[in-house]
């Protein structure tokens, strides 16, 4: 294990024939939080699917220590509750976290048995929060992690990355606004062009 | 929240369980989403009945064929949805992401798929077999052959329906895939039925099924995998 909870050298990556970023050199350490910044279609969603593994075309290396993605698709099953899609969660990471003391701690408490369909969006976003403490990965990948939230949902956020620095994970996270995390470093895409 | 653990692996019996369980849970609350193929199927049996005059004698020679295609097309109806609901909701990214062994989650899904498609279809089987005159001593091998073919269906079909679960309208591309597959089925399931009614042994093409099905178990689940992984990549 590197000391590094994610590395890439030389990352480059075009699509649709657009260079969208090249030569990065990225590394971040435990505690840290790298924010993703840049326009719309700046590549930060990409950048974000390249070290979560799911974008293949790229160039350069990615060296990330067990990851967990949470992106614009929340990975949320609408037939199923808060309760059942995070049973599944642990079923698959073969973690036992506590499922009503996640759910309450990012404000689903009372919620637990409702079919996700009948949540609103910034209450499934919330579901989609709890799967960060159900697998309880190293890093974790954000994707606009404050979409549909609300203040206090913000305020979540950033308390979740907050705890999670602090017990020694990272977050790599595309944002739009800046979070206000303890040891956050920026890196700015879509300069260039 | 604690220390960070680097997340262990899981047993696989456990992860096809937890699968297997979310699965039939969707089922039931996605009921129409079950139904569907299998009310198509016994539409079309009954309209058969109807188109062919109800004449027992014509009806009972094509009656095999008859409920083999429709089985096949009606496996084929429940397939296109067997991933199309988790690709749009991000769930299949994150089973690929992080189930170890992947193929493991991707069988029970099929297996579920089974259970309300093929299992229903065998078990129906005899009402359809009655509504188009087949003899009831021909039943039995109509369900046997059922029960062994209709998994290599959803195993072969589940190949299919992974490749295209990325496109917008992937039905008739899945059809196109999937059909050629399901021949030797059709072939081996429809002839043991009619061979059974003309007095002649039927082991040979239960034998095959059992090939077929076998082969099948054991190479899908990698290749649905595999072919889910280039899916959700992009």
């Amino acid at each position: 294990m590197s000391e590094f909870l994610l590395t890439t050298a030389d990352l480059s990556c075009e699509r649709d024939g657009r260079m969208l970023f090249s030569d990065l050199h990225i590394t971040l350490s435990a505690g840290e939080c790298l924010q993703v910044m840049g326009p719309n279609g700046s590549g930060k969603s990409t950048l974000l699917r390249c070290v979560a593994g799911l974008f293949p075309d790229f160039d350069g290396t990615v060296d990330a220590q067990p990851a967990l993605y949470l992106g614009h698709k929340l990975g949320i099953s609408l037939l199923l509750s808060a309760e059942e899609n995070l049973r599944w969660y642990q079923g698959l990471a073969g973690q036992a976290a506590p499922v009503a003391e996640v759910l309450e701690r990012v404000g689903m408490a009372g919620y637990e048995r409702v079919v996700c369909q009948r949540l609103s969006a910034g209450q499934q976003r919330r579901v989609g929060l709890a799967r960060l403490l159900i697998c309880n990965s190293p890093l974790w990948l954000l994707d606009e992690p404050l979409t549909a939230l609300d203040e206090a949902g913000h305020r979540l956020v950033t308390g979740l990355i907050t705890d999670h620095l602090a017990s020694g994970g990272g977050a790599f996270c595309a944002t739009h606004q800046p979070l206000s995390v303890p040891q956050a470093g920026t890196l700015e895409l879509g300069m260039s062009n | 929240m604690g220390m960070i653990a680097v997340p262990t692996a899981t047993s696989a019996p456990r992860l096809f369980w937890s699968q297997f369980q979310r699965e039939l849970v969707s089922v039931v609350r996605s009921k129409e989403e079950a139904l569907n193929p299998l009310l198509f199927l016994f539409l079309a049996i009954s309209l058969f009945a109807l188109g062919a005059g109800g004449d027992p004698e014509v009806l009972q020679n094509i009656a095999p064929a008859i409920i083999w295609v429709l089985v096949l097309l009606a496996n084929m109806m429940s397939l296109e949805g067997l991933f199309r609901r988790d690709y749009e909701d991000g769930t299949l990214e994150q089973l690929i992401l992080l189930a170890e062994p992947g193929f493991v989650p991707v069988l029970a899904k099929i297996a579920a798929q089974w259970c309300v498609s093929g299992l229903a279809m065998t078990l129906l089987a005899p009402i359809a077999g009655l509504i188009l005159f087949l003899p009831s001593t021909v039943l039995p091998t109509l369900m046997i052959t059922l029960l062994l073919g209709t998994p290599a269906l959803s195993l072969l079909g589940a190949v299919g329906a992974a490749l295209t679960v990325g496109l917008r309208r992937g039905g008739v591309l899945l059809a196109i895939l999937v059909l050629p597959l399901y021949v030797p089925v059709l072939i081996f399931g429809s002839s043991a039925v009619i061979q059974h009614m003309d007095g002649i042994g039927t082991q040979a093409q239960i034998y095959w099924l059992l090939a077929i099905t076998m082969i099948s178990i054991t190479l899908a689940p990698f290749l649905v995998h595999a072919a889910l992984k280039i899916s959700v990549e992009q």
